[in-house]
């Protein structure tokens, strides 16, 4: 149950980036965009010629007070962020993981489309309808 | 819900409608599509249709049930006839006519109510008759009007409620006809076949309703090949003559459709590829799309190239969001190709939106390229109720495009089956996504933790045991690791009786002192106890003039270490004092040198017995012990020899424990040295020495096996190794009153002896207490660091 899913492409800049509590977007767009430090961080400490030895989930990234920022990558150097709620305790690592499996898929998915021109932002709906069910279900 | 009474008329209207609206026969129906559109073709506003719905409990159920639905409907014929809307308006106004609905569906509806109200001849035909799916798929393409929805319902709705479907025309095929008429339009463009569709309901809804916009839609197509399809459907059973109906109108229309308007043909297009009926794609359609596939891939069975279908499907001037839409909707197995069939649905779905039709969020089921074709066969079925048009499956096949003649023995499976497919559709979907990763994410089910051994403690079930037999020997425990030193003089009778039995009984037990059982296995508890018995026997032993038989060394709970008794035990009597059983060996007495015969014999025993008690983790120790004792009584009987006895059994005590401190931990015998330095200090260290070199190789083995048992364990053999001093000191205590009556001199020195011996009791009894306080805290930080490593593995 994630609070803000982004998608950021290789570049650096976002191809998708969603936060269910829409009002605190800005405050969650910040988190994804200092994140992205930490993924390079991360990447780049395993050394160029490990790419294939290197986990595509990166785990936790950072934790503040509230929240639990995670990060994955994909051989295409395309990072998910996903920041969930920290006060989620039951939220274990592996549900972490399977939700980064789903939205690798989905994004897959999304390249394989030839209309969809890599670079541009995602707007597919299968994607959003995949994001939004693992999004926090806030009523 | 308050009872709902239905007239027979109204049963049939509703059940029919019901099943209309039920398109995936789940007896029950959202509360959007063709519910909807029926109540949008209720033509009532729509404050009312809130109300109705609000009455009929489906905004708090979510859904329409059979009943809501029912009394949905029951309360639309009471809005339509102007009375307010109360929920006891439900079974109180009579001769209510039937609700009358407008819109695409409920022109179907409409038309059944025409029959129903208007309890023709048709009735009979419809008794039973769900509204015409195919009729509704017919009625869709006329209702175009409506909104871009694409559910049937609007196509009935388009429908006017013309009820008068005069049954009596032959039940058309309906479905069919009009996808002949389809085929009529020719498939020129990609339009055109779905304009088929499109004048094909429309005339249905303007037959029904005889507007003239539905008749217009009609206009296009001629007649003449609907009229044969209804006349061939007129041989279809009477279920089918709802289908009639729609033919039958169709045909009065036929007439009036003379000019088929673009809009009309667009909405009815629109209708055809809204919804499962709309969506299906017809013969002429598919035929188009085939060709237009040839053009790309002249290979049928082969895949189109994402690219190429890129830019096929870009010269259609759909925004690139919609094509990629489309084409999420069609890729079926996400292969980024297409193949034929998912090039139909891409085209069919290009064809709708260019006609208006908004994209649905999932695939239609009758454009999912299926095992089987289904989209021929989906022009065929609408979802249940359509029992009563398997004929007309029967007869649209022929219709079909030769690429699918099998289809037609399937469609009615199909159609059946629709639900399923779509269920399947919609499951294919997500397993793609499960079948991708999910294999990987049981493995890291925390469930399947690694299974970690987990150790088992020998010391808790030792400490149980030291506490089994404190208990048993029923003296104070005040030390838990020194039950002998809660064995008082006064239980060692007691002890002395029962280890005495056990010896007989042969225990091996018997003569080890309970520290033995400490470090033995718990399943030589009970050995312990005896041993603690024996223990407590051995002073009384000691005390008691005649020594015990010297108990069954032999009788070793180890294998091992009976021999080692065997071996050690020369004398019987005096290997029982292994009261205490020191861990490490006891070191020979040097009382054997120094004591009678006898004694020297116990020392030796005693050693040996110390000896075998180091070596057996459970028992062997506890003989020295015995010995120990055992010379002690020896000792006390002479009280000179008490005080040799005392610093012999220190001796041969520090003697093994030096001893054991080389092979054996290293704690243990640090610890046993400090004891025995204490003992040694008040004892003489002659006979030590003697004592200890027969003994010192069995030691050293025994001392080995207590340290590879008792890793953990290292505080329980010192605890041994103390109650093995204390056993000693103990053993020398019975003996003091002994010789109080001998000698004064005696008596002091005893007295002397056993002030020292109490003291260094004392000081083992607290050292004792101390390791033993140790070793329940690494007891409990080693179940923390369990507990603490539990939860990770689960990672």
């Amino acid at each position: 149950m994630a609070v803000c899913i982004a998608v950021i492409a290789k570049e650096n800049y976002p191809l998708y980036i969603r936060s269910v509590p829409t009002e605190n977007e800005l405050k969650f767009h910040y988190m994804v965009h200092t994140s992205l430090d930490v993924v390079d961080e991360k990447i780049s400490a395993l050394g160029k010629a490990l790419v294939d030895q290197r986990e595509l989930y990166l785990g936790l990234l950072y934790p503040t007070e509230d929240h639990k920022v995670y990060g994955y990558v994909t051989n295409s150097k395309v990072k998910f962020v996903m920041v969930v709620d920290a006060s989620n305790t039951a939220l274990r690592d592996n549900e972490i993981r399977s939700m980064f499996r789903k939205l690798h898929n989905s994004y897959t998915d999304v390249m394989c489309n030839p209309f969809y021109n890599p670079g541009d932002r995602i707007h597919s709906r299968a994607f959003d309808n995949m994001v939004t069910s693992m999004m926090i279900q806030v009523c | 819900m308050e009872g709902l009474t239905l007239s027979d008329a109204e049963q049939k209207y509703y059940s029919d409608l019901f099943s209309y609206c039920d398109i995936e026969s789940t007896k029950k129906v959202a509360a959007n599509g063709r519910v909807l559109e029926l109540f949008r073709a209720a033509q009532l506003p729509n404050e009312v249709v809130l109300q109705i719905k609000e009455l009929c409990g489906a905004k708090r159920l979510g859904y329409f049930g059979r009943s809501q639905f029912y009394i949905a409907l029951k309360l639309v014929a009471v809005a339509q006839s102007g009375l307010p809307l109360r929920v006891e308006s439900i079974n109180t106004v009579k001769e209510l006519p039937l609700p009358r609905f407008v819109a695409s569906k409920n022109e179907q509806e409409s038309r059944h109510a025409a029959p129903y109200s208007s309890d023709s001849e048709n009735q009979g035909s419809y008794s039973g008759v769900i509204p015409p799916p195919p009729g509704r798929g017919q009625v869709k393409k006329g209702s175009i009007s409506h909104d871009a929805v694409q559910p049937r319902t609007s196509t009935d709705q388009q429908e006017p409620a013309s009820p008068v479907v005069s049954p009596q025309q032959s039940p058309p095929a309906s479905p069919h006809p009009w996808r002949k008429h389809n085929r009529h339009p020719s498939g020129g463009n990609s339009e055109r076949p779905l304009t088929g569709p499109g004048p094909f309901w429309s005339p249905f809804g303007e037959a029904q309703s005889g507007s003239s916009a539905a008749d217009t839609v009609w206009s296009g197509h001629s007649p003449p090949p609907p009229q044969e399809n209804w006349v061939s459907f007129a041989d279809t059973p009477p279920t089918s003559t709802l289908l009639a109906m729609h033919p039958a109108s169709v045909q009065d229309q036929t007439t009036v459709r003379t000019v088929a308007s673009a809009t009309t043909a667009n909405e009815i297009r629109r209708q055809s590829s809204s919804y499962d009926d709309p969506w299906k794609i017809t013969d002429e359609q598919r035929q188009y799309y085939v060709n237009q596939f040839k053009t790309i891939q002249p290979d049928l069975n082969g895949f189109i190239p994402g690219s190429a279908a890129k830019e096929f499907f870009t010269k259609s001037k759909l925004p690139i969001l919609e094509l990629s839409h489309i084409w999420e909707l069609s890729d079926f197995d996400k292969d980024g190709a297409l193949t034929l069939d998912e090039f139909c649905a891409a085209f069919h779905l290009v064809v709708a939106r260019k006609n208006g039709y908004d994209l649905p969020e999932k695939l239609p089921e009758s454009l999912m390229p299926k095992l089987i074709d289904l989209e021929d066969s989906a022009d065929v079925g609408d979802q249940p109720g359509e029992v009563g048009y398997s004929g007309s499956p029967a007869e649209a096949p022929p219709s079909k495009s030769p690429s699918m003649p099998s289809l037609n023995q399937t469609w009615p499976e199909l159609n059946q089956s629709s639900e399923q497919w779509e269920t399947f559709s919609e499951r294919s979907s997500s397993s793609q996504t499960l079948t991708q990763f999910d294999s990987n994410i049981a493995p890291a089910d925390p469930d399947t933790a690694i299974v970690y051994p987990v150790p088992i403690r020998m010391t808790p079930s030792k400490i149980h045991m030291q506490e089994m037999e404190l208990k048993r020997t029923g003296s104070d425990h005040n030390n838990p690791t020194s039950p002998l030193l809660v064995k008082p003089p006064d239980l060692s009778e007691e002890n002395k009786l029962n280890s005495s039995v056990k010896f007989a009984s042969g225990n091996t037990v018997d003569g080890y002192s309970s520290s033995d059982s400490f470090t033995s296995d718990p399943e030589q508890i009970g050995n312990n106890v005896n041993r603690q018995r024996s223990h407590s026997g051995t002073s009384p032993d000691n005390t008691a003039p005649p020594p015990p038989p010297p108990r069954p060394q032999p009788s070793h709970s180890r294998s091992s270490s009976l021999d080692m008794n065997r071996t050690f035990t020369v004398t019987t009597g005096q290997q029982q004092a292994g009261v205490v059983a020191h861990p490490p060996a006891v070191p020979p007495r040097p009382q054997p040198s120094q004591a009678p015969g006898p004694i020297v014999h116990r020392p030796v025993d005693a050693d040996g017995l110390i000896t075998h008690t180091s070596t057996s983790p459970q028992q062997i120790p506890e003989q020295p012990n015995f010995a120990d004792f055992s010379q002690f009584e020896v000792f006390t009987a002479s009280s000179v020899n008490e005080e040799q006895d005392d610093e012999a059994e220190k001796h041969p005590e520090a003697l093994p424990v030096e001893k054991s401190s080389d092979p054996a931990s290293s704690l243990r015998g640090a610890k046993t040295e400090s004891k025995i330095e204490e003992k040694t200090a008040a004892s003489a260290p002659a006979n030590v020495s003697k004592g200890t070199t027969p003994l010192a190789p069995p030691p050293k083995p025994v001392r080995r096996r207590l340290k590879s048992e008792d890793e953990l364990r290292p505080e329980v053999d010192e605890h041994t190794q103390k109650t093995g001093v204390l056993a000693a000191v103990l053993a020398s205590q019975p003996s003091i009153p002994r010789s109080v009556g001998k000698d004064k001199k005696a008596i002091q020195a005893s007295i002397r002896r056993n002030k020292e011996t109490n003291t260094v009791l004392a000081r083992l009894n607290s050292e004792l207490q101390q390791q033993l306080k140790d070793v329940l805290e690494e007891r409990i930080s080693l179940e923390v660091q369990l507990e603490q490593l539990r939860p990770f593995s689960h990672l």
